[in-house]
């Protein structure tokens, strides 16, 4: 029996599941109950730990041990080699995409060393689905500090002095938002936390529900409480069947130690929250769609002009909608100060980027950096850079209303400001990596093909315009482009973005701008040569190769 | 609809209140009941909550989740996520039709399979990914593709 108590976390995200690791985890327990170990040996089930692509994930601490794509088998050897302090299981041990040699500890593995693990501060080391890990990581402090010490003044006062940004996207500051919906009429309001994550390429927003799901109700009841609101709902996307239970555990455990429900901690503050599961559309990530989802209409973005969602939101009522992210930074900044939270990030851009670092780079999951952090070191250093030799082209950032930066911007530190001055945007936080062999022309047609299957329908620009771009770059993928088709998506993605209705709209064109500014000579590689250059588009290869 | 099925209905709607931003959450929950949402239910729904069946109508045929039409017992989703896109997701979806002889957004006429593609499941670690009803299959190539479906378990009646 070994004199030292050991934890064994056993990650249960929506990746390591997929290989299975439920599996390991009752191996787990029957290997422990049979040698007589639960004494000195703790198994616990945690959310994401990141590093989704080596899943299924299994730590062993207080060391550290990092064990990556584990199968039941292994268990055995794992319990073996704690037993006899022997050294870890060499063959699951992560190795170096470089050197090739084996890093037994996950703070030494770069992926893990260059982050900042903020709002993803508990993500993989606590127990999502008992909230006693999460009250002992200091867990609804914050909330008793916001109810019994603070005023709604000097909560959002802190909240706006942190310099906190959204973290749905647009980058909108958090402190003034919250300012609007208090100081708004009327004594019914509703907070919403936006979880209807529908970027293709980003599930940041899944992993921390998945993994820490009371740091978002803390954020969400600090929030009702400095606005005045009484009812809350999670809007969450309904592709996500792990965060909406966990979600609901969340709420029932909080419930019950009465941090929701009337008379919280007895201040006299009654609060209760929802879970609405949305049914796949991804305009209604949209503020006004969203609203009118959850009062069972189309989700259709209000007209212009519009009051904003802060006075007029849920049944005309003000309503303060922030995402999933920016609430859970909330207990921090309530907790630690709005000093502390800002000694993070750069000058206007506060705190820390998470992105769902994938495509073709070496090292693929969910990351968490300070914001200001340079392209490069996101991808060659966390990310291990390109697999297989290749090189990098591009990286996409923001999904279908974002943008893809070439070589020539790495260097460029990655906020809010400086995405934007690029031509893509920080979005919900996507990052795809994309090597030579990656065409462009192919990349801006599928965002395009995204954008027209998902445009509401309502206003024209977006209707009609973004199955305009889609065709004529149909037509360039098929080898049927015309010389002056570059000039004609340049003038409707003008159009589109100026005179659509929403966000979905306005920056669908995106896609297609970054990469015409960016890698133009693709284009007309495809127009002039009938030439895909990376050896994607079906039609050109197959012709270029019966020649 | 039989006699059960309606009473199966009738007992959902029993615990809701009648109001309209209940709308979603029940077509949400007669579906994962019924698989679909069967033409009574819409009016048994639009009579509840008092609002037009063209209402209850307009509003599931907006969202992509709510289904007119009955599923295949196999509910095949192959992600068309940025990440899956540009690790061969196309491939992968193409191989599929091959294997169970139907195309994207169809169900094989003996109910077996139903073949749709989905913005992101969220698993872009392990793109190019798909999900046969809960199960979520990561890192796919073409060859595991096939060995998901065999070609024995093809929907023969699908091909009459």
């Amino acid at each position: 029996m070994p004199n030292k108590q050991f934890t064994i976390l056993v990650c249960q995200g929506t990746g390591c599941i997929s290989g299975e690791s439920q599996q390991i985890h009752s191996s787990l327990e029957k290997e422990i109950s049979g040698r007589a170990l639960s004494e000195g040996i703790q198994i616990k089930r945690t959310g994401c730990h990141g590093f989704c692509q080596r899943g299924p994930l299994v730590v062993v601490e207080p060391e550290g041990i990092f064990y990556s794509k584990v199968q039941p088998d292994d268990i055995p050897d794992i319990i073996q080699s704690l037993l006899l302090h022997g050294k870890p299981v060499e063959r699951l041990l992560y190795r170096d995409p470089h050197s090739g040699e084996p890093v037994p500890y996950y703070r030494n593995i770069l992926f893990y060393l260059r982050q900042q693990r903020l709002v993803l501060r508990n993500c993989g080391n606590i127990d999502p689905e008992n909230i006693e890990d999460y009250l002992a990581t200091g867990g609804y402090q914050a909330l008793g500090k916001a109810l019994l010490k603070m005023t709604s003044g000097q909560i959002i006062n802190e909240v706006s002095r942190s310099g906190l940004r959204g973290l749905g996207g647009a980058g909108f500051p958090t402190g003034q938002k919250w300012e609007a919906c208090y100081k708004a009429e009327g004594s019914e309001k509703y907070v919403i936390c936006n979880a209807d994550e529908g970027d293709p390429g980003a599930f940041q927003d899944r992993s921390v529900m998945e993994g820490d799901p009371h740091s978002v109700l803390e954020g969400m009841i600090i929030a009702a409480f400095a606005v005045g609101a009484r009812r809350g709902f999670i809007y969450v996307r309904a592709e996500y069947p792990l965060a909406v239970k966990r979600l609901g555990i969340a709420i029932a455990q909080a419930e019950e130690k009465g941090f929701l429900g009337s008379n919280i901690l007895n201040s006299g503050f009654d609060f209760d929250v929802g879970i609405f599961q949305g049914a796949g559309a991804f305009v209604c990530g949209e503020s006004t769609a969203l609203v009118q989802s959850i009062e069972g209409n189309r989700g259709f973005p209000k007209p212009l002009p519009r009051p904003r969602t802060t006075e007029v939101g849920l049944w005309d009522k003000p309503t303060l909608l922030n995402n999933v992210k920016t609430f859970a930074n909330i207990p921090l900044i309530i907790a630690r100060g709005s000093d502390w939270f800002a000694s993070h990030g750069t000058e206007k851009n506060k705190g820390t980027a998470i992105f769902s670092l994938t495509g073709k780079v070496a090292n693929c999951g969910l990351i968490e950096v300070p914001m200001g952090t340079k392209l490069r070191e996101i991808i060659y250093d966390i990310g291990g850079g390109i697999p297989e030799g290749k090189d990098f082209k591009a990286v996409q950032t923001g999904g279908p209303s974002g943008g893809c930066l070439p070589a020539s911007l790495l260097d460029m530190p990655v906020d809010f400001d400086s995405l934007t001055a690029a031509g893509s945007m920080m979005g919900s936080g996507g990052m795809v990596v994309m090597d030579e062999n990656t065409c462009m022309v192919d990349v801006a047609r599928y965002f395009l093909d995204f954008t027209q299957r998902e445009s509401c329908g309502q206003c024209i620009p977006c209707r009609v315009g973004t199955k305009q771009m889609f065709d004529v770059l149909d037509d360039i993928a098929k080898g049927q482009g015309k010389p002056e088709d570059i000039e004609l998506l340049l003038e409707l993605a003008e159009s589109v973005a100026s005179t659509s209705l929403c966000a979905l709209g306005q920056t669908a064109p995106n896609p297609v701008l970054t990469t015409i500014r960016y890698f133009r000579h693709e284009y007309e590689a495809h127009i002039n040569e009938k030439r895909c250059p990376a050896g994607v588009c079906q039609a050109l290869v197959s012709e270029a190769g019966a020649h | 609809m039989d006699e059960l099925e309606e009473e199966q209905l009738r007992d959902i709607l029993s615990y809701y209140k009648g109001k309209k931003g209940e709308l979603i959450p029940i077509m949400l929950e007669v579906q994962a009941n019924f698989g679909y949402l069967p033409g009574e239910a819409i009016q048994l729904i639009a009579d509840f909550l008092n609002i037009a069946e063209g209402q209850v109508y307009s509003v599931a045929s907006f969202y992509a989740k709510l289904r007119l039409l009955p599923l295949g017992r196999q509910q095949v989703t192959v992600c068309r996520g940025t990440a899956c896109h540009i690790r061969g997701a196309p491939q992968i979806l193409k191989e599929i039709e091959k294997a169970i002889g139907i195309n994207e957004g169809d169900t094989s006429c003996d109910l077996e399979y139903t073949l749709e593609t989905v913005a992101c499941i969220g698993c872009c670690a392990l793109a190019p990914c798909l999900r046969v009803n809960t199960n979520v299959h990561g890192e796919m190539t073409p060859e595991k593709a096939r060995q998901l479906f065999p070609a024995s378990s093809k929907g023969e009646q699908d091909a009459q």
